[in-house]
């Protein structure tokens, strides 16, 4: 029997094609798998190794919608059951009468006085078929209509390191910008405050998805801030 | 046999000095630059997205569109006339299956992941530059493959086995032949074999063990650029 | 495509401040940087980067039969591609409206202009004479790429070699040191109206929210040689007199960044 050995390490950064490990003692999981002896990597991602399974965090792409994601979608379309949304993604996503508002609506209501197109929505995904049909609803605290303000499109890998930790990325930037920010899975960012805080905050985001790799991030963004304007004492 | 020193002094085995970048182009989910002699490759990747018409949908998987277009300045000679000609949907097409192999389009059923290559000068070999830019421009993409794919032409110049034949040597007065290929590093396995002119089976079979070596350096720097992209600075 | 209000009317608060959705004033323009001899295969070539919008621009020179009419003149050709590598908005197949309106405008101002002397492209009267002919490709657009071509052909044009003519073939191998040479140096530039106010340089956004916008290419003495103006609203003499204000002072700040030797103190 051969020696199982790992050939990377946590955090590396891999790319399709790179031999992670050796040997049968190693588990493949997202973004990897198994050719013979070895464990292959198929994307482009961060490495994470938990125990003997072998996962990649991937870096890029586009986003695919998952049951349980809170994201933001643009009313594209009404009919007569409901609200068609763009997700930013290859699918777009049906939120339903029943599921559009806390309070009760009649058929052959006039859905427009609910959400028109061009609305923006916060949602969360409550089914995915393998057709990638997708039903949302807003039927929970926090999930509705989004009012004034705008929005901005961000890497969706990158929403992770937006949010951070508990949120406290976000929180830090809403504090020293006077803003309110809502981030979606979907990799949508909804912005509101006034425009000099908009601007710090649409800047501060960027800044963060360029630099999302870095460590001591959040030390570097607090600096940012301060250094653009945004007030002291977070 | 005539061809006793290349033109430019390269080495048989040697193939132009390569350069790759990754993320070039901000609007594509994924895109890179890469540059071979005097030939320069970019590609963008858009998707996966919704496909319209229709029936052009696959229920089980997303499709991979590939286009290929030389910019109107970019040939050696006249300007380009603008717009897909015969051999530029050629070129598409053959890129499709060079790349398709290695791709897993299962998780998005009925979008399209479309690759758009342009290359705005050439020196021979542009398909292959094409192909390589593209493979890293779908790793930036984010799109699950289990390897990346290299491209090279080899082939013979009045006798002699070389690879990356540069334009110089195409139309070299003599016997010629140009082998594009493509490879998969980690199985070895071919995706992309044309060839224009004339070759034994031996000096294919040689050619073909030569550009695989090619091809494993041209990962290399595939790989780097792609790294690069994530690392600090 | 639909623009939506919400957008439009958010653009027009930001505007009310005297701000941007990037946090420029309203008539400040993106840093330009321009890279040279980016193709080799074109006699001349240009990449220019206007904030994060691209576009390349090659041209090429060809020696063909003069027309009927001007047996001692050259000519110029301007075809732009709105490449699907640059944008999703954008689609393979015929050219656009956008791309052949875009490449009308540009060509208008340059030919309009005199800027190139179509007599030197004789090369022997009634039977051959130099064509120019430029392309602009666009590598990433996130707006205002009409400005930005504008400065590509500029640039292109200004730095474009002579290939060599032998027994009347060119050589495209070999590039003399004789360059085409410009008299002068026409620049468009694009002022877009939301609401009441003016703007240079639009982003994506603001491009799809204005109601009209006005080309106005100039060249160094403020002398008008090409104008186009688009969108669904109406203008009235008041706004025409300060967009072309506007597109004056604009089109020599950008002369002096890109080191233009037209460029007026």
């Amino acid at each position: 029997m051969t020696e199982s050995k790992l050939m990377v390490g946590n955090k590396d950064i891999v790319v399709p094609g790179d031999i992670l490990a050796t040997g049968m003692e190693y588990l493949p999981s997202q973004g990897t798998y198994r050719k013979g002896n070895e464990i292959i990597s198929s994307l482009l991602g961060l490495v994470r190794v938990e125990g003997k399974v072998i996962n990649l965090i991937p870096l890029s792409g586009a986003y695919l919608p998952k049951k349980g994601d809170t994201i933001i979608g643009k009313v594209i379309d009404i009919n007569l059951n409901g609200w068609r949304l763009k997700t930013n993604s290859a699918y777009s996503a049906l939120l339903s009468m029943k599921d559009g508002s806390n309070e009760y609506i009649r058929r052959g209501a006039d859905l427009s006085e609910y959400y028109e197109i061009g609305d923006y929505v916060i949602c969360k995904i409550t089914n995915v078929t393998s057709q990638m049909l997708i039903d949302l609803t807003v039927k929970s605290p926090g999930l509705g209509k989004l009012e004034g303000g705008r929005i901005i499109s961000v890497t969706p890998t990158k929403v992770p390191r937006i949010i951070g930790k508990q949120g406290s990325m976000v929180s830090m930037i809403k504090s020293a910008t006077g803003t309110n920010i809502l981030v979606g899975q979907n990799g949508y960012v909804w912005v509101k405050g006034e425009p000099k805080g908009e601007i710090l905050t649409v800047k501060t985001i960027k800044n963060i998805e360029k630099n999302s790799h870095r460590s001591g991030l959040t030390e570097e963004i607090k600096q940012y801030l301060k250094n653009n304007g945004g007030k002291d004492g977070i | 046999m005539a061809y006793k020193k290349r033109i430019d002094g390269r080495k048989f085995d040697e193939m132009r000095p390569i350069e790759a970048k990754v993320g070039v182009i901000d609007r594509a989910v994924g895109s890179s630059y890469f540059k071979i002699g005097k030939t320069i490759a970019y590609a963008a990747v858009y998707g996966p997205r919704e496909l319209f018409p229709r029936f052009m949908q696959n229920p089980t998987k997303a499709l991979l569109r590939t286009h290929y277009n030389m910019m109107p300045f970019s040939g050696s000679g006249d300007r380009v006339r603008p717009g897909p000609s015969r051999r530029s949907k050629e070129i598409s097409l053959v890129t499709k299956h060079a790349l398709e192999p290695v791709l897993k389009l299962d998780d998005f059923p009925n979008a399209v992941v479309d690759v758009f290559i342009e290359l705005p000068q050439t020196d021979a070999g542009s398909r292959c530059a094409g192909i390589c830019a593209a493979s890293m421009a779908l790793a930036d993409a984010g799109i699950t493959m289990k390897d990346l794919v290299g491209a090279i032409s080899v082939g013979i110049v009045d006798g002699q086995v070389l690879v990356d034949l540069d334009y110089q040597e195409e139309a070299f007065d003599g016997i010629v032949s140009d082998v594009p290929i493509a490879i998969i590093p980690s199985t070895g396995e071919l995706t992309l074999l044309q060839m224009d002119g004339q070759i034994s089976k031996d000096d294919l079979m040689k050619g073909l063990e030569m550009g695989k070596k090619a091809i494993t350096q041209i990962m290399d720097v595939q790989r780097a650029a792609l790294k690069a992209k994530f690392k600090g600075e | 495509m639909r623009m939506d209000q919400r957008v439009k009317n958010h653009i027009l608060k930001y505007l009310s401040q005297g701000l941007r959705f990037d946090g420029r004033k309203s008539d400040e323009i993106r840093d330009i940087s321009i890279e040279y001899d980016v193709s080799k295969t074109a006699e001349g070539s240009v990449k220019v980067k206007l904030g994060e919008t691209e576009v390349l621009v090659g041209v090429k020179l060809e020696v063909g039969k003069p027309y009927p009419d001007k047996q001692d003149e050259g000519t110029i050709m301007v075809n732009v591609e709105l490449l699907p590598l640059s944008s999703p908005d954008f689609e393979s197949g015929p050219p656009s409206l956008q791309a052949i309106e875009l490449a009308r405008v540009i060509d208008r101002g340059m030919r309009e202009s005199n800027a190139v002397d179509f007599k030197n492209l004789c090369i022997e009267k009634g039977e051959a004479v130099w064509n120019i002919l430029i392309d602009v490709c666009t590598l990433n657009d996130a707006g205002n790429l009409l400005d930005a071509a504008g400065i590509g052909m500029l640039a292109a044009l200004q730095n474009t070699y002579y290939p060599k003519l032998e027994d009347g073939k060119i050589n495209y191998k070999e590039k003399t040191d004789k360059k085409l040479g410009l008299k002068l140096s026409p620049m468009p530039v694009t002022v877009y109206k939301l609401g009441s106010y003016f703007i240079v340089d639009p982003l994506k956004d603001e491009e799809m929210a204005a109601d009209a916008r006005l080309t106005v290419t100039t060249i160094s003495d403020g002398t008008i040689c090409a104008l186009q103006k688009g969108g669904d609203l109406p203008l009235t003499l008041d706004d025409i007199d300060k967009m072309l204000d506007l597109a004056i002072v604009k089109a020599n700040e950008i002369r002096k960044s890109i080191g233009d030797k037209n460029a007026k103190k």
